[in-house]
């Protein structure tokens, strides 16, 4: 245990051995209420130092000019304001929109379809499994972001590959304005493992006895799908769509290393622009008001899955 | 045996029984047979680039484009891995291996422990704030790291953290992810409360009670909460980015970064090399825990 869990266990000690003839502070130390705080305490200083207090300082610096070097100048909503004659923001936010919104459906279809192919037993379905999800073990590093850069290179491997098929060779996909964001969008795509596990999961609890039924009735596998498999999925697909969208929102090192927003921002992901806003240029006002607007968007619209949720979630309470 | 294997999607309604004869034998066997072809290619397709990642780092550097369609080197050399463990700067890649690995384990130890007491406050104790707390908890999972990057920078600057390894480790060790928290607590409630009441009846206070009940029982917990911790510290880039400003205190994702900048020349194999090296920890764990990783994503269904 490490220095987190200390505490308590010192007040173990005092309160177990020093104190057993039940002194007043001893008593209090063991009372359930107080174990429990005291218990609790890593996360509660935890929560106020590290969350809430970056958290309201922020709203206020949202409020200021603020170089991060210099002092804070208050200057009331402009930040706000500035976002409305911002070409970037509306870039980076469309670029990351149809990030999400195109790579998070790509992924849990492509993630349905693998996990479908897994559920068959066999003695080397593990193996499968592992080589499926190896990539989204992989997909967050920096050396996963590098190979992918290296790949889609002018002389990189997809198009030496395209080549074999006597295809064009030397399409620049990372210079191209239409064709850079696919680059990324396929990286996601790729990373489909760990929503495959979640489904592979859950297809294993519906219950046989109802392709057993179905197919007595005559029905064929597609309509089974439709009909049993698919309904019976979509807890499953709600969850991993606010999740997945979530990170897609949120995406960073993808882009930050492989197109750096290049060519002409047609890749400039939200997260990244904001890095450049309060890092590189030094606006840490203005990148803490694209923090809260980030913060609105996500929340709103994983409010706005949740609303949708009645008209296409099975619910088996309902 | 059925036909119905033939078709390998839907696959595990496979045991609907019908009559079996030879002919449906024979079918039978060229379906599964159709399947492994099918979904070994497929995972094949899936893990090449990685393959290819580490194929090239065996390749001589100039040769690693001109071969780029080939996979196997035809003139193996480790000349690659000689050149990226010299690192960048006087400083050599085993430095910044062990940068990562001292930031990694100090982070996910500390994250664990502090994780594990709190869920058991949460999930066992009754206190004041205790649902304020459960609140928070569920706050700090759903907010996502990246929007607090600026302010937190900020507020680290004001507690003279930045150019240190403060705000990579400290936080950390005081539960600020709420999904450990979480995923601990979920394991905690499987365990019977009557072993907490007996080890009480015995003179156990609560502190007794989560070192010796809790703790030797949530052991699988602990392991899976380890391992994703561990792996996502490893590969954290971003706060890396932010924090460490001297060469020499590099962590890994760092380093290979400057491995691919243009300006810091490109000697490919040597990067090819240095990033295999790289993902070596996350596989090798991957390798030998996959069932707690497995099941660990699919009970809680975190991302990864």
């Amino acid at each position: 245990m490490s220095q987190a869990s200390a505490v308590p266990g010192r007040r173990l000690g005092e309160a177990g051995v020093q104190f057993k003839k039940q002194g007043r502070f001893a008593r209090f130390m063991t009372l359930e209420r107080t174990s429990g705080v005291v218990c609790a305490l890593p996360f509660i200083i935890g929560f106020l130092v590290f969350l809430l207090v970056p958290i309201l300082l922020s709203f206020y610096y949202t409020l200021t000019d603020y170089s991060i070097i210099g002092e804070a100048k208050f200057i009331g909503i402009q930040n706000y304001l500035d976002m409305f004659s911002d070409d970037k923001f509306f870039k980076s936010l469309g670029v990351t929109f149809f990030y999400a919104l195109v790579s998070t459906p790509l992924r849990l279809v492509f993630a349905l379809f693998v996990a479908m192919l897994l559920l068959k037993n066999s003695k080397v379905s593990g193996f499968y499994r592992a080589a499926y999800y190896l990539p989204s073990i992989l997909g967050g590093s920096v050396a996963v972001a590098i190979l992918w850069k290296q790949m889609f290179a002018a002389d990189g491997v997809v198009n030496q590959v395209l080549g074999m098929f006597g295809l064009e060779t030397d399409f620049a996909w990372l210079g191209n304005e239409s064709t850079a964001i696919w680059t990324l969008i396929i990286l996601g795509v790729w990373q489909f493992g760990s929503s495959m596990l979640i489904f592979l999961a859950s297809l294993k609890q519906i219950p046989t006895e109802l392709y057993e039924a179905a197919s007595v009735d005559g029905a064929s596998k597609a309509r089974q799908f439709w009909k049993i498999t698919l309904p019976l999925l979509t807890p499953t697909i709600f969850f991993n769509l606010v999740m997945q969208s979530i990170n897609g929102f949120l995406a960073f090192t993808q882009c930050y290393i492989i197109t750096q927003g290049k060519p002409r921002n047609s890749t400039l992901f939200y997260m990244v622009y904001m890095y450049d806003e309060s890092f590189t240029r030094h606006h840490a006002g203005y990148g803490a008001a694209l923090a809260w607007v980030m913060l609105l968007i996500v929340g709103l619209y994983t409010g706005f899955l949740f609303l949708t949720k009645r008209f296409w979630v099975y619910d088996e309470e309902a | 045996m059925t036909t119905a294997t033939l078709n390998p999607t839907p696959a595990h309604k496979a045991d609907v029984p019908v009559h079996a004869s030879r002919e449906t034998n024979w079918r039978h066997i060229a379906g599964r047979v159709v399947y492994h072809v099918f979904v070994m290619a497929f995972a094949l397709l899936m893990i090449y680039p990685i393959i290819w990642m580490v194929f090239s780092a065996f390749k001589p550097t100039d040769t690693v484009f001109a071969t780029a369609g080939q996979l196997i080197p035809t003139e193996w050399t480790l000349d690659n891995f000689v050149n990226g463990l010299k690192g960048f700067m006087g400083t050599g890649f085993v430095r910044f291996m062990g940068n990562s690995l001292l930031i990694a384990v100090i982070a996910t130890a500390g994250t664990i422990a502090s994780s594990a007491i709190t869920a058991y406050a949460l999930s066992r104790l009754r206190f004041p704030g205790r649902r304020i707390l459960f609140v928070a908890m569920l706050v700090s999972m759903m907010l996502p790291a990246q929007v607090l990057m600026v302010p937190q920078y900020i507020w680290y600057q004001k507690l003279g953290w930045t150019d240190s390894y403060l705000p990579l480790i400290v936080p950390y060790c005081f539960a600020i992810q709420g999904f450990f928290i979480y995923l601990i607590m979920n394991f905690i409630d499987g365990i019977p409360r009557s072993l907490d009441e007996a080890a009480k009846i015995d003179g156990c206070s609560y502190y007794g009670i989560f070192f010796r009940v809790i703790v030797p029982l949530i052991t699988p917990a602990v392991v899976t909460g380890c391992i994703f911790s561990f792996m996502w510290r490893w590969d954290d880039f971003l706060s890396a980015l932010l924090y460490v400003n001297k060469t020499e205190w590099y962590p890994v994702s760092l380093a290979l970064k400057l491995f691919s900048d243009p300006s810091s020349g490109s000697d490919y194999g040597a990067m090819f090399a240095m990033a295999s090296i790289s993902i070596l920890p996350s596989v090798l764990i991957f390798l030998f825990f996959q069932k707690h990783l497995v099941q660990g994503v699919a009970t809680s269904g975190l991302k990864g």
